[in-house]
């Protein structure tokens, strides 16, 4: 419980840039170290928390902490994922103007948004590497890179295609099962 | 998000003038942890102290929260589903493809598009591809390589080029 709490506690810590940069972190801790998560379950996760109201950090804490502890578990993780933002801006709000305008601040920002970008594409990289090895998948990565890249659509939209389609030809493989039967 | 939360602050009045909240959310964008959380948290504080702070923090969480917690709770149940697990099927190709595209617009707007403190030659682009390739070559050098070095390692060669050069 502790060492669930502990974990969300550092990714909220050490996430610079927002909710995709969770992404790592969270593949690092659920997955790689712990395995609270298959990397199955974890790309669901994913399309979960992109799809459901509210930030990314808050729904795959809350859901990682389901899987692990239930309830309880949820709560712990939402709490660990958050206090650090919540200290870390309280203490900010009191240094402001010394923060905002520090030009070696920026800097540091600016190299630190290259390595998260180098993150996410490792994270992108190790997700796909999962992925069957069928035409329908080849094209559905194809269809979420370029929906996601372009912005054409709203990435709940995205998702919940992918999903259609993945139902659609789950029942049809399921019917061809069924005539080899009666075969 | 943001222009959600411009809206609803901007009629409440909770901020001095546009400029605070701009301030605010630069600094949201580049500190630790999840946006939403950090603009509340600010806001919250800004308005009401620390108690401020936690309500609104708790505001933003909630929702979220009980959301998935529903959502975790059906798919537990449901999760032998025919349908369900042809649904799953479908999208998890699909969330690989949008990461890329996240990692894609990632690399694209930190490399080529350091602008911010208005850079006029090129000289930013080289270091940021400087980076680039050495955080790519750190993170493989084990690995499982914990993620907080590649930031950290970025963040001082970021000090360090900049900076200096």
């Amino acid at each position: 419980m502790f060492l669930l709490f502990f974990t969300f506690f550092k990714i909220g810590l050490f996430t610079f840039g927002g909710g995709y940069s969770m992404i790592p972190l969270i593949h690092f801790y659920a997955v790689d170290k712990y395995h609270w998560l298959t990397e199955k379950e974890f790309i669901d996760i994913i399309a979960i928390a992109e799809s459901t109201p509210g930030p990314i950090a808050i729904n795959s804490a809350t859901y990682v902490g389901y899987k692990v502890l239930k309830i309880k578990g949820s709560a712990i993780a939402t709490l660990g994922v958050v206090i650090p933002s919540l200290v870390i801006i309280i203490i900010i709000s009191a240094f402001l103007m010394q923060f905002k305008n520090n030009v070696y601040v920026e800097y540091a920002f600016m190299g630190i948004r290259v390595g998260v970008a180098v993150l996410i594409m490792n994270a992108a990289i190790r997700i796909y590497k999962k992925v069957d090895k069928s035409i329908l998948s080849y094209i559905l990565v194809v269809f979420g890179l370029i929906m996601g890249f372009f912005n054409l659509i709203p990435i709940v939209y995205v998702i919940l295609i992918g999903g259609i389609i993945g139902i659609f030809y789950n029942v049809l493989i399921n019917k061809e099962n069924k005539v080899n039967e009666n075969d | 998000m943001i222009p959600l939360i411009t809206e609803e602050v901007i009629k409440n009045g909770w901020v001095e003038s546009t400029d605070v909240l701009i301030d605010f959310i630069a600094i949201s964008q580049s500190t630790p942890g999840a946006f939403a959380i950090n603009i509340a948290t600010f806001i919250g504080y800004n308005q009401a102290g620390i108690l401020g702070a936690i309500f609104t923090t708790l505001g933003v969480v909630l929702p979220s929260f009980f959301i998935i917690l529903f959502i975790a709770m059906a798919f537990h149940k449901f999760k032998t589903n025919k349908y369900v697990i042809g649904f799953l099927n479908g999208i998890s190709p699909v969330v690989p493809g949008i990461i890329m595209s996240v990692a894609l617009t990632f690399i694209l707007r930190s490399v080529f598009d350091v602008i911010d403190l208005n850079f006029k030659d090129f000289k930013f682009q080289i270091w940021a591809v400087i980076i680039f390739i050495i955080s790519f070559g750190v993170s493989k050098l084990k690995k499982r390589i914990h993620p907080i070095y590649i930031v950290l390692i970025s963040g001082a060669l970021g000090l360090l080029f900049y900076g200096l050069f």
